[in-house]
């Protein structure tokens, strides 16, 4: 059996089983820690720090950092919303993010956290760096302006025999997605969709399925992210930063 | 009091967040007993007559003369916006800032689909009144300093309006979620 614990998160009690990630014993008890390259139920990687929280007074990331007994954990704090604003306006200067143009916008997870942290404009300079689109594929166009390198996509698309369809290539700042040729021609719609679905950007397209959803249905048009997790207790609304 | 006067112009833009300014419904008449126009593409006002309080700019910098109406609203306005996705970011125009001047020239002019079987003579136009394309584009806080951003392709009517009364008022904006949007 499993042992339940007691921790707090910004002087709120919570109750969560001894070993769960920050982010999903948070979750659990109401309270929303952003993420991006986090996806629940794979094993973390901690690659965008979106998640940061002070535990015990550290900066640690959410998603690796197992809840022990008499945590301390400080979420909701100016800090540490103007640190998570920082990084999303990092990620949106440093690609070609053009939310207008772009099939994923209303879905899209960076732009709904943008919209969370009401980000009106970056506050670093556009970087605007030359970027390849990837549209050789048969079900799959992969767009490297977009691409936040969250390793998503290679941590959770395997084909049938377990084999990864994707995978990092080069160092630094040349860091992009490779896509096997062979496995993505023999790539299935099921997997196809999962990809471009598990893409928290629109980095990864199916073919022949853009702008399916009206304006006005889309994920995060009506309700900001996040706000799924705040209705398990309503007593935890959003608080303005 | 006076009214306060609003200057507007569109630089690298499509005029869609003038239409969407326009866009305000009967509101428009409630705009009109609120503020005054001077430099403006809606009366066609083409220069300064006197200083004005608010300036909406729409797109961003893509040629030289980009620069000099925008640093023209800068002396002119006391409090300058950028509306628009375009003006805080390029915005598509900005497609072409990976890629030098030469490559998008040659492919307008030279190579394109649609111009090299008609484009004998190789010509390029090179007419001295012609504004110059710059390196890139460049969003507008990037040339002058902005006051205030209001994202959008275009920015939904509302949050137009609301901002302008909100600041012609001076009080806080408050909308709800669905009207910040990037799109």
């Amino acid at each position: 059996m499993a042992k339940f614990i007691k921790f707090t998160i910004d002087g709120e009690e919570c109750m969560a089983q001894e070993g769960k990630y920050v982010v999903d014993a948070a979750r659990e008890n109401g309270i929303y820690i952003p993420t991006l390259c986090n996806v629940q139920g794979i094993k973390p990687k901690g690659a965008c720090r979106i998640c940061s929280v002070k535990i015990n007074g550290r900066l640690m990331t959410a998603c690796t950092t197992p809840v022990t007994d008499g945590m301390i954990i400080e979420n909701d704090h100016a800090d540490i919303q103007e640190l998570r604003k920082s990084i999303i306006e990092l990620l949106f200067v440093e690609g070609n993010h053009l939310c207008p143009s772009c099939e994923k916008s209303g879905s899209c997870e960076l732009q709904a956290l943008a919209y969370r942290f009401e980000m009106m404009v970056p506050r670093f300079p556009y970087f605007f760096p030359l970027r390849e689109i990837d549209a050789s594929h048969p079900k799959i166009i992969k767009d490297h302006n977009r691409c936040i390198l969250c390793k998503r996509c290679i941590r959770v698309i395997k084909d049938k025999d377990g084999k990864n369809i994707f995978a990092f290539r080069d160092r630094g700042h040349h860091t992009g997605i490779y896509i096997d040729p062979e496995l993505a021609d023999n790539l299935t719609d099921e997997l196809a969709d999962k990809a471009a679905d598990i893409c928290p950007v629109g980095a990864i397209l199916k073919r022949e399925s853009g702008f399916k959803t009206p304006i006005g249905n889309r994920k995060y048009d009506q309700e900001p992210i996040g706000a799924d997790v705040e209705k398990i207790n309503p007593s935890n609304g959003r608080k303005k930063s | 009091m006076n009214k306060p006067i609003v200057a507007t112009t569109s630089l690298a833009g499509c005029f869609g967040c003038h239409m969407s300014l326009l866009d305000i419904d009967e509101r428009i008449l409630h705009l009109i007993d609120l503020v005054d126009f001077n430099k403006s593409p809606i009366n066609d006002i083409k220069k300064f007559t006197k200083t004005c309080d608010i300036g909406l700019i729409e797109g961003g910098c893509c040629l030289d003369e980009n620069v000099h109406v925008l640093q023209d609203f800068r002396k002119n306005c006391k409090i300058l916006i950028s509306v628009g996705e375009c003006a805080i970011m390029g915005g598509l125009p900005a497609m072409r800032n990976g890629l030098s001047v030469k490559e998008c020239l040659d492919e307008a002019y030279l190579n394109g689909p649609t111009v090299k079987n008609h484009n004998q003579g190789k010509v390029m136009p090179n007419d001295e009144e012609l504004p110059v394309l710059l390196n890139k584009v460049y969003p507008c806080h990037e040339v002058v300093k902005i006051d205030y951003y209001l994202p959008g392709c275009p920015p939904r009517a509302d949050l137009i309006w609301e901002a302008l009364v909100a600041l012609i008022h001076g009080n806080e904006m408050d909308l709800p979620y669905e009207v910040i949007k990037f799109d």
